[in-house]
């Protein structure tokens, strides 16, 4: 099992398996042949994003002169694809006055930074370091 | 879902998961970490708040 997952992390450069594994969760394990942990960070990760926008949560925009606005940002941005779904279908823009707000908003962000997270992990699992 | 309860214990869910898979190989082990994990999380966030109780603001 081992010997396989380094195997196939030799075949691929760090950086593809980093960028592949914040773009989609779960697919830089997946990629690197640790299956059940990809598969569980492909449908964990866009659910834990996925109830932040059902509870009233909002996706922060890139407004530069409120600096923890556009951390917010970053770290939403973090989740990747379905970030990039939920903004063609308009969801994410919150509601400030509901009971959920501010919890929908710890869900996104902290499903985004999870994901950067598993990324940089499924980078030193491809460069042979785990 | 609009209780506070219900949503922490979901957040610790979701981390928890995420956490034990990442940080440990084997299935058991990463139940026995996930496990504890969750256990920290709602038990901390509960005695926090009773903590913070007395504070008006």
């Amino acid at each position: 099992m081992r010997a396989t997952t380094i195997d196939r992390a030799q075949g691929a450069h760090p950086l593809l398996v980093a960028l592949a594994a914040w773009f989609v969760p779960g697919a830089g394990h997946l990629w690197t042949g640790q299956r059940s942990k990809g598969l569980i960070f492909l449908l964990v990760l866009p659910a834990m994003f996925a109830t932040g926008l059902a509870i009233d949560g909002r996706i922060f925009p890139f407004e530069p002169q409120q600096p923890l606005v556009a951390l917010a940002a970053l770290a939403d941005l973090g989740i990747g694809l379905p970030y990039f779904i939920a903004r063609a279908m308009g969801a994410g823009a919150g509601a400030v006055l509901s009971v959920s707000y501010e919890h929908g908003n710890t869900f996104i962000i902290v499903a985004g930074l999870l994901n950067l997270l598993v990324a940089c992990d499924a980078w030193d699992i491809a460069a042979g370091k785990k | 879902m609009r209780s506070h309860f219900a949503l922490l214990v979901l957040f610790s869910a979701f981390v928890s998961i995420v956490f034990a898979v990442l940080m440990r190989d084997e299935v058991k082990a990463q139940a026995a970490f996930g496990a504890r994990l969750f256990g920290a999380f709602v038990v901390g966030a509960i005695v926090a708040g009773w903590l913070m109780l007395p504070f008006p603001w």
